[in-house]
Order: structure tokens, then C-alpha cells, then sequence
């Protein structure tokens, strides 16, 4: 029983990561476009500076 | 390209107000604006968009939003403005205008405070449940009653900060309603989630097994997923609709006194101006024709396809296609001068006098959240008039309210909203107005305007049969130096045959007459009026063109403007459907009656004013009837305003695509089939899901208020009637990309 002290924990820090990485992503403005991002995949040009984070 | 990267821009403090430095490293903050870009479909557009803006001096980044149809660029005032970048868009094809940046970032805010808060509760819900799981097996008996219980202390840690965050959105709703002294969905929902969690701890404290902190998270995760969808499927209409009327507000070509050219909102033109009418485009404002000559389609006015020949003096309209070649108009009526400005008010008054409908979740809400307060009460008093302690009626009745909460009741609607907006998105159907699907589920009739609408607005070739593939091939060659309707017709129909035409060179076009070409041999051929090619012809208005080669007989082409290709079979499909289908037309009476007989159409009525067909609608509306107004023209836009819903094709004239609920695109007409068939199955479904919503209510409510419910069975009723709604709604979105 004892592991349940750092499992649960340890699962809820995970948890935690995925939801920081997902405000991280909406706050840098990943969701803004998922039409476009879709296309901008297949882009051959290597990524400039516009491609970097929008405002 | 030289570019300094964003990021060091956002991190660089303006130190000097006057920037000294030279023009390449100056450190001023760059300012942004948005544009609406129209045809931006794939990722070749939105590259060529980006490359195109980039290559302006003095901007310093552009993105393109493929989704929203908009760029957003960062630029240095002092060096370029909106107008360059929009001239640079041109260029490469691309109609773009400017975009009031404040109100569209006030949805675009709501949307991402929402998301954040389904985030956070998705997260606290999963956790919480996944610890529940673990009591609620382990109260058989094999779970050490402690641990048990720092399970619960666990969940209450994670529910706490969860509530207070995102229940934040019904909190304020509910508290500004109470303010108002008014009742909304938001206030049983708020009370249920704040009594749940409150009574929670306090259970936990006493070590007692009736804790809801899943139940209160879970509401609270699928209440938020419901706002959001809502809330997205507002902010993309909403979107969509102000970028058209970004667009539309248009650019024109302002010819200076001193002859130079530059492009301009055409907003800011006024009486006495000349602007510049291209080829191709639309003229920007009312006018007469100053210098030069050619043909202006006025279809979008009159509903007459045969285009009119203006020469210098003769007045044109906003919004009017000039066809043959260049003009340069002198504006005599700008802005709220104009036909169009005249048509909008005319608008404006068809739009007061339609009453305001209500959405269908409102109607429900009005009538359920009083029931549910009820309920909660009475569970609370009876359980205390039958002699159970405070905790004990309490318990029951937040088991109630949790229970009744209108999970699936508030989900009901926007999911199958958002389903069917995807699926019609799909389909070539933009809904521009949300309550719009609601609205076409009621229609009992449906309207059509002719020219542009039930036709495809654009004349073609009769009888190309009975003309010889030489003669159709030579006439086409000379047809395709002109844009002129009937020389495209004649080529299109040419290349349905022929697979390609040959372009002839050193065609003269005399506009309003025809087509001249002096072949090497020193021959004359000629198409065009009869008059221009010298034969006795129907004379006036017939909508025939000759052809003439000096060895030849002269031969003659006929035109008419074709019903959509599928115009009969979807007719006929919506009268299956039991709904009345009228004809209603600016055109001439035996026109519309000829069309209307081709169509199927037995109702239908020809020389109408925007104002008769306004009394027309009038008319119905008081025999209680509800029409869905089709149309195109600039003298449909106030009907469409006017009837119960709307729709207009993609080619429509811009102030009725603003007016029209629905905007459809391509050359079909099934389209409004399709929307109108969307829209009775989304209502269908909504009523279906309410009817799941009610079903596990009538079963779980007895239970709750006899005490049964335990708060496994709540989040278990709870998860499965929304799962159960969402999915219902899935079965809308599903079918191929047409």
C-alpha cells in the first residue's frame, strides 16, 4: 500500500504534464489554423522565421 | 529576405520614439492588421498569400489562417500600409480587404477561455474518476476504510481548485441572471455544482460514503465540452460572415486628375470621382460611363441575363459586371446613395419586422429549470417532513439536481448543431447563421428566384447539335478573344465537343455589336448581331448571335439562360417532401412562366418589384406559412431578409450572400435539398436527444428522490445519456466530402 504514496502522485504529475502541454499549445496559438497546419506539413521550404510562433 | 525574427520583436522595447537608426533595424514595434482573403481553399493559396504579403517592403511577418480565411500581418506604419498589401494580393489573385480587428478577438477570446476551462475539468474529471473507480470496488469490503478515505481527501484536492476555475463561465451567467432577477439554465447548474461539491467535503469530513466529487467534475466536463462547441460554431459563422462583409465593401480603382491609378475602399468614394472598371470586375459604385464603351451584365439587378451595352453617358449600377472591355465611370451616388444603399434599407425594414426567434434550447430551458428547483425543493422538504436529518435530505436532493442537471440537455443541441454544420460544410454549404438550421427545419415553403438561382445565370447554347463541328469550331475561335456571355457559351459548348479551341488572333470586338476577324487570305468573318453580319435576323432583344464567313451561308446561334442541371429532380424532391415551391422574378411574365413549367413549378409570378416580393412573402407569413427565400439577385436581398430562412448561391450578389442564412456553392441546386433535408433531421435529433435527456430523467429522478441513487449510479447515468447524445449526433456528420 505504501507505493500507492508516490504512484498516485506520480500519476497525477503526468496527468498534469499532458494538461500544462496542451495550455502551453493552445496559449502559443496551435490551434489557431488546423486546416492550414495540416498543409503547412507537407511544405518543402525549410521553416523561416514566420513559421515560428505567431503573435 | 532580411527579416528579424518575431521573437526578438516581442521582446524589444521601443527605447526612441524617433527612429534614427535607418529603416532597416528600426526598433519600433510592428503594428497588425487582418485581412479577409477570399478563395483561400488549399495549402498552394495560403503559401502564395504568405509569399505575396511577405514580399511587401516594410512587412515584417504574414500568416495565413486557412480555417478562418484571414492574414494577419505585422507591418511598420511608416513604411506600407493595408492598401499596398491588398495591391500585392491582387496581384497574385487574391480579392483580400480589411478587417475590424476588435470584434473578432472578443470571440476568439471566448472561445480559448472556454477550451482552457474543458481542459482542466477533462484533466480533474479523468483523475477523480479514476480514483472513484478504485473506492467504490473496493467498498465490497477488501479496501482499507483509511485509504478509502485518502482517496476521498485526494479527490476533494483535485475537485476544489477545479470548480472554483472552470465552473467560473456558468457562475458568472448564473449570478448576472440572479442580479436580474431572472432564471436560466445556468443557475440550477451552478447551484447543483456548488451544493455537490460543498456537501462533498463536508461528507469527506465525516468519513461518510456519499461523496459526488466525480459527479460535480463530470457535470461540469460535459457542461463546458457543450458551451464550447456552441461557442465555436458561432465564432466560425460569425467569422465567415464579417469576412464577406469585409469583402464586399470592396476596392475600386481611383483614377487621380493628374491620371494616376490607385486602389481605394470603395467607401470612401464619392460624387464626381472616376474610378477604373476592368474587365471582369464589378462596378464598385453608381455612375455614368465617362469614356469608352462596352457590355455590363446587370444580372444581379434586374434578373435579366442578356447584357446591356453602355457607351460614354450611360449610367451604371453598383454592384453591375462590366464584360467587354475597360470603363472609366464618373460615380454619381457613393455609399448611402446608391441602389444598393436603397435595397440595404429596404432590408433593414423586411429584418425588424421578422420577430426575433428563439433558439430551441432557450424554449427548453425556460420550461425546465424552474421543474428542476422544484423538484430539488420538494425532495429536500419531504425527505425532512418524513423525519431524515438535514445531511440526509440534502444528500437527496443534490442527488436530484446532479441528476437532473441538463447534461445531456445542454450538449443536445450544439452537437447535433455542430454535426450538422460539418456536414453541410462538406457538401459546399456554409452556414452562416446558427439558429438558421433550427429555422429551415420549420419551413413549409420554399421560394425561388429565377435568374442566377433556379437557372444558372449565364446563357447557353441551344441546339448545339444541329450545328456543324467546323462552323461551331470556327465561330468558337473567334468567340474565345471575348467575355462576353454568349462567346463563352459558344466556347464552352465548342470544348464540350472539340476538347480544346484555338484562340484566333487580332479579333476586333465593336461592344454591343460583335466580332471581327480579318483572316490572311483577306477574308471577313464575322460574329455578332444580325445587323453586324448583315443578315435578317429577329430583331431587338432575342438572344441569338450570327455567324458569317464570306463563302458561307450565315449561320445563327441560339442562347437561353438553362435551369441548373439538377433543378427538376430537386424541385420535385422538395414537393415530396410536402413543402410548396413557388417561382418569384423580376424577369418578364411568359419568361418565368416557361421556366417555372420546365422546373415543375405550378406557382409562380414574374415582374416583381423587391418590394412585391416582399408583400409576397408578407402574404404568406400571415397565413402563418414559414418560407425559405432562395435567391441571388441585389433585388432579392430584402426577401431573403424577410423570410423565415435564407439561402444564396456563392455567385450571388454580395448584400444578399450577407442577407442569406446559407450561402451554397457550385452548379447544382440540390444544395438547398441538402440544407433543407440537414436541417429537419438536426431538429429531428435535437428533439431525440432531448427525448434521451427526459427518458433518463423520468427513470433516475423517482430513484434520486427516494434516496437510491449513490453517487456510482449518478456518474454512471450522468456520462452514458451524454455519450449516448453525442454519439445520436455523429450519425449527422459522417458522409463524403462532395
Amino acid at each position: 500500500m505504501t507505493a500507492l504514496a508516490w504512484l498516485v502522485p506520480a500519476a497525477l504529475f503526468l496527468g498534469g504534464l499532458g494538461l500544462a502541454a496542451f495550455l502551453w499549445a493552445l496559449r502559443s496559438g496551435q490551434f489557431e489554423d488546423l486546416d492550414g497546419a495540416a498543409y503547412r506539413a507537407l511544405e518543402d521550404e525549410p521553416p523561416d522565421e514566420q513559421d515560428s510562433e505567431p503573435e | 529576405m532580411t527579416e528579424i525574427p518575431t521573437a526578438e520583436f516581442k521582446n524589444a522595447v521601443p527605447l526612441d520614439d524617433s527612429p534614427h537608426g535607418g529603416q532597416h533595424v528600426a526598433p519600433v514595434e510592428p503594428s497588425t492588421m487582418t485581412l479577409a482573403v477570399e478563395d483561400m481553399h488549399c495549402g498552394g493559396c495560403l503559401r502564395s498569400v504568405e509569399r505575396a504579403a511577405m514580399r511587401v517592403p516594410g512587412v515584417e511577418t504574414a500568416r495565413a489562417s486557412l480555417a478562418a480565411k484571414r492574414l494577419t500581418v505585422a507591418y511598420h506604419p511608416s513604411e506600407t500600409n493595408e492598401a499596398d498589401v491588398i495591391a500585392a494580393l491582387d496581384r497574385v489573385g487574391f480579392d483580400a480587404a480589411p478587417l475590424e480587428a476588435s470584434k473578432q478577438d472578443r470571440g476568439d477570446q471566448r472561445q480559448k477561455y472556454l477550451l482552457r476551462r474543458v481542459a482542466v475539468a477533462g484533466f480533474a474529471a479523468m483523475n477523480i474518476m479514476l480514483i472513484s473507480i478504485a473506492v467504490w470496488s473496493g467498498e465490497s469490503g477488501d479496501m482499507d476504510p483509511a485509504l478509502a478515505q485518502m482517496f476521498r481527501w485526494l479527490s476533494a484536492l483535485i475537485a476544489l481548485p477545479t470548480v472554483l476555475y472552470a465552473g467560473d463561465p456558468f457562475f458568472s451567467s448564473a449570478l448576472a441572471a440572479l442580479k436580474g432577477r431572472r432564471l436560466n439554465m445556468d443557475v440550477p447548474i451552478s447551484l447543483a455544482i456548488i451544493l455537490a461539491t460543498g456537501m462533498s467535503v463536508y461528507q469527506t469530513m465525516r468519513e461518510s460514503e456519499q461523496v459526488y466529487f466525480d459527479a460535480a467534475v463530470m457535470l461540469l466536463f460535459f457542461l463546458l465540452v457543450g458551451r464550447y462547441l456552441d461557442e465555436a460554431l458561432r465564432v466560425r459563422a460569425r467569422g465567415e460572415a464579417q469576412n464577406l462583409l469585409s469583402l464586399q465593401n470592396g476596392i475600386a480603382t481611383m483614377l487621380a486628375a493628374d491620371g494616376t491609378q490607385s486602389k481605394v475602399p470603395a467607401s470612401v468614394l464619392r460624387p464626381g470621382d472616376r474610378i477604373l472598371v476592368a474587365v471582369g470586375e464589378r462596378v464598385a459604385a453608381d455612375g455614368v460611363v465617362a469614356h469608352g464603351s462596352g457590355d455590363i451584365d446587370q444580372s444581379l439587378i434586374t434578373g435579366e441575363t442578356m447584357p446591356v451595352a453602355a457607351s460614354t453617358g450611360t449610367e451604371v449600377y453598383a454592384g453591375t459586371l462590366n464584360l467587354s472591355r475597360g470603363l472609366e465611370i464618373e460615380v454619381t451616388a457613393a455609399d448611402d446613395a446608391t441602389l444598393l444603399a436603397e435595397i440595404s434599407r429596404l432590408m433593414m425594414a423586411a429584418e425588424q419586422g421578422k420577430a426575433r426567434y428563439r433558439i430551441l434550447a432557450d424554449r427548453a430551458a425556460r420550461l425546465y429549470s424552474p421543474a428542476v428547483h422544484a423538484l430539488g425543493l420538494s425532495t429536500f422538504i419531504g425527505w425532512l417532513a418524513f423525519g431524515a436529518t438535514w445531511e440526509t435530505a440534502l444528500t437527496y436532493a443534490i442527488a436530484v439536481l446532479i441528476i437532473t442537471c441538463p447534461c445531456a440537455l445542454a450538449l443536445a443541441v450544439p452537437v447535433v448543431q455542430i454535426a450538422a454544420a460539418s456536414r453541410l460544410f462538406k457538401r459546399g454549404v456554409m452556414v452562416k447563421v446558427p439558429d438558421g438550421l433550427e429555422r429551415i427545419a420549420e419551413i413549409d415553403t420554399v421560394v425561388f428566384d429565377k435568374t442566377g438561382t433556379l437557372t444558372l445565370g449565364e446563357p447557353q447554347l441551344l441546339d448545339a447539335d444541329n450545328v456543324s463541328t467546323e462552323t461551331l469550331a470556327s465561330a468558337a475561335t473567334l468567340a474565345s478573344s471575348s467575355r462576353h456571355p454568349f462567346s463563352r457559351a459558344l466556347v464552352a459548348a465548342a470544348q464540350a465537343r472539340l476538347g480544346s479551341v484555338e484562340p484566333a488572333r487580332d479579333v476586333e470586338e465593336t461592344p454591343g455589336e460583335g466580332l471581327l476577324l480579318k483572316t490572311p487570305e483577306g477574308e471577313e468573318v464575322r460574329l455578332g448581331s444580325a445587323a453586324w453580319c448583315n443578315v435578317d435576323g429577329a430583331d431587338g432583344r432575342t438572344a441569338e448571335v450570327w455567324y458569317r464567313s464570306e463563302q458561307d451561308d450565315p449561320v445563327c446561334f441560339r442562347f437561353s439562360d438553362q435551369l441548373r442541371s439538377d433543378a427538376a429532380e430537386t424541385i420535385a424532391a422538395l414537393k415530396a417532401r410536402g413543402l410548396d415551391v413557388a417561382l418569384l422574378s423580376g424577369d418578364r411574365d411568359t419568361v418565368v412562366a416557361s421556366t417555372a413549367a420546365e422546373a415543375g413549378i405550378n406557382v409562380f409570378a414574374g415582374e416583381l418589384k423587391p418590394a412585391d416580393k416582399i408583400a409576397w412573402l408578407e402574404e404568406r407569413a400571415n397565413e402563418g406559412r414559414k418560407v425559405l427565400m432562395v435567391g441571388d439577385g441585389l433585388n432579392d436581398a430584402p426577401a431573403l431578409a424577410a423570410a423565415h430562412a435564407s439561402m444564396s448561391p456563392a455567385t450571388a450578389a454580395d448584400i444578399s450572400q450577407r442577407a442569406a442564412d446559407f450561402v451554397f456553392q457550385g452548379k447544382a441546386l440540390s444544395p438547398v435539398l441538402e440544407a433543407v433535408s440537414t436541417g429537419s433531421r438536426a431538429r429531428k435529433m435535437a428533439f431525440q436527444n432531448f427525448g434521451v435527456a427526459l427518458a433518463y430523467n423520468s427513470i433516475c429522478v423517482p430513484l434520486a428522490m427516494a434516496g437510491f441513487v449513490t453517487p456510482l449510479i449518478a456518474a454512471i447515468v450522468m456520462s452514458s445519456s451524454s455519450i449516448l447524445v453525442t454519439l445520436n449526433a455523429a450519425r449527422l456528420a459522417g458522409g463524403k466530402r462532395s
